[in-house]
């Protein structure tokens, strides 16, 4: 009898291992299938794919560089708008409001956090992109129309609403990993600060966020990772062209939104390949970025140890 | 000396207030998609958008009957898979807290949850569409499945872990067996908390659109075949949404808003159970 009930942990201890194990399977699968698929593409390409710009699925030559472009541009739009807002509400939920606030704001956060990708799509075709159009890009392009950045008509599609709307969609990451961070800071530091006269802004300033650092990075990175993965949203209000041009008003492309648009459609084999190819390089980079994200996070979550600055 | 007091206490109230304005901002966003969500979207609610199929292009009329049956479809599919996975794996990840397996596996859950929708979308369709040369409902389902696991996972380490020590003593006490004890005491009780957060999950795939493009790929047509292409809402309101017709953009305001009413009705009430108990990711 004791013999059997043993048997029967060790069984099911081995079951219950072997279902956390499915994670580690399951991304060396990834990793395998996508490097398998994009073989051929690989092989005729190389690392070239990404620095060059023919887009050619009749000739059969593929290049990616304005995907790339336009990845790169649209994130880095959405985070120098969503960095320091999503910094400023944190902020805010961490040391400022009240108690009575912070739940109903993180519940609203969470919320927007929820809503699919594909409803931000729609809102913004129908609404941020007639506003970019007609009230955003007219007084932009009056007062800094002179720089390369913004050239060109305001047709509402492009490259800047992609970046307002990818914001808009990373902003609760943002903000739910650095509260998190600037909450594992321990009240002493705070209470050091207060002792010797600091203001709160002067306390947040110097005893929680350099404490806080490498976590706020960290929570920038999670957004990053996010922000170039993003798919529905950016490819409906982007534009979907494949060109690098300076102006943020005119039309782009991204590695994701051409995946969406185009592979269902791609039939040779090469052209397949090309497309999980290119999914492949946002996998691995998504893939990097979020580790190093983590381990930000985890290092000022682990607590002490590096208030060496 | 009282000049730089002053002006460091009205530094202090301006970085106040420069916060919260960052608060009210990030949240306008939301209050604009549900407003133009119920203006637009309730104007073009009917009960033939939830009984017909589609219409053909460009005529006026027609639902997405099959859509919102095929997302059922797809869901269901995904928690056969994601369930017993995210689960079981779940509560090794709380049992077994320090191993270097669970280390591992709760890295590799957390960063498999940042990794883009239409990323697990291509290893389905590689997995399962290339070798069967058909766009399935069944690779979309894996697709989703796979996308819920790492979420399923985590949330059940965290309540499990809530279960009291004493509850498991209690039952070792009898003489029950560890495994035993864990299924039936350890996970009834946190039963109620792993299930908030499974809906949690399955809200947030339900409204997932890219890994289904070349998946599940999308039908006009009513499909009960796993093997063959089925209709999702949230495909049916990208092709609607990027359609040149008028009617069909009204349509698909309509399905954003069931679409919507579903994720945030089921995320309320999630969080409504849980808010006391557990934090859900």
């Amino acid at each position: 009898m004791r013999h059997v009930a043993h048997m029967g942990d060790r069984l099911f201890a081995r079951l219950l291992a072997a279902m956390a194990g499915v994670v580690p399977v399951i991304m060396a699968a990834m990793l395998a299938a996508m490097t398998v698929g994009a073989w051929p593409a690989i092989r005729k390409f190389g690392p070239a794919f990404f620095a060059t710009s023919t887009w050619d699925p009749v000739a059969g030559d593929f290049g990616a560089l304005p995907f790339v472009y336009g990845t790169l541009v649209s994130s880095a739009v959405a985070l120098a708008l969503a960095v320091p807002l999503g910094l400023g509400v944190a902020i805010f939920l961490s040391e400022l409001a009240p108690g009575w606030l912070r739940r109903p704001v993180g519940f609203l956060l969470d919320l927007l956090a929820a809503i699919p990708s594909v409803v931000y799509g729609l809102w913004g075709i129908f609404v941020l992109v007639p506003w970019v159009r007609t009230t955003l890009s007219p007084p932009l392009k009056a007062t800094l129309g002179f720089l390369p950045l913004f050239e060109g008509p305001p047709l509402g599609i492009g490259m800047l609403a992609a970046g307002l709307i990818l914001a808009i969609m990373v902003v609760p990451f943002i903000i739910a990993a650095s509260t998190e961070v600037m909450r594992a800071v321990p009240t002493s530091q705070r209470e050091a600060a207060l002792s010797l006269g600091a203001t709160v802004w002067e306390t947040t300033r110097t005893a929680v966020i350099p404490y806080a650092r490498s976590g706020i990075v960290g929570a920038i990175f999670l957004a990053l990772a996010r922000a170039l993965g993003e798919t529905m949203a950016v490819t409906m209000v982007i534009g979907n062209v494949p060109q690098i041009r300076a102006s943020l008003l005119a039309p782009g492309y991204t590695i994701a939104a051409v995946i969406a648009n185009e592979f269902a459609e791609a039939t040779d084999d090469l052209y397949v390949a090309a497309i999980i190819y290119a999914g492949l390089v946002l996998f691995l980079v998504t893939l990097t970025v979020n580790i190093l994200a983590r381990l930000l996070v985890a290092r000022v979550a682990r607590g002490p140890g590096l208030i060496r600055e | 000396m009282a000049r730089s007091y002053l002006r460091r206490r009205w530094t202090d109230r301006l970085m106040a207030g420069v916060t919260f304005l960052c608060t009210v901002a990030a949240l306008v966003p939301l209050f604009l998609i549900l407003f133009f969500l119920a203006r637009t979207g309730l104007g073009a609610l009917n009960l033939e958008f939830f009984t017909h199929l589609p219409g053909a292009a460009g005529e006026p009329g027609g639902g997405m009957a099959n859509a919102i049956s095929g997302t059922l479809v797809l869901v269901g599919l995904a928690a056969l898979l994601g369930m017993p996975v995210g689960v079981l794996g779940g509560t090794f990840l709380a049992e077994c807290p320090n191993s270097r397996l669970a280390g591992a596996v709760r890295l590799m859950a957390d960063v498999m949850n940042g990794v883009p929708s239409i990323v697990m979308g291509l290893f389905a369709y590689t997995i399962l569409v290339l070798p069967l040369r058909h766009f399935s409902a069944a690779s979309g389902g894996v697709a989703l499945g796979i996308m819920l696991i790492p979420t399923v996972m985590r949330t059940t380490e965290e309540i499990v872990r809530l279960v009291p020590q004493s509850v498991r003593e209690a039952s070792l006490a009898l003489g029950i067996p560890q495994w035993r004890t864990l299924l039936r005491v350890v996970l009834p009780t946190a039963a109620g908390g792993i299930v908030t957060g499974i809906m949690v999950g399955l809200a947030r795939i339900a409204g997932e659109t890219a890994p289904l493009l070349f998946t599940a790929f999308g039908n006009r047509f009513w499909n009960w075949d796993l093997l063959q292409p089925i209709a999702a809402l949230p495909l049916q309101i990208f092709a609607y949404a990027v359609s040149p017709f008028e009617d069909w953009h009204r349509q698909a305001w309509a399905g954003a808003l069931v679409l919507m009413t579903i994720v945030l009705s089921v995320n309320i009430a999630a969080r409504a159970v849980a808010a006391r108990h557990v934090k859900l990711r």
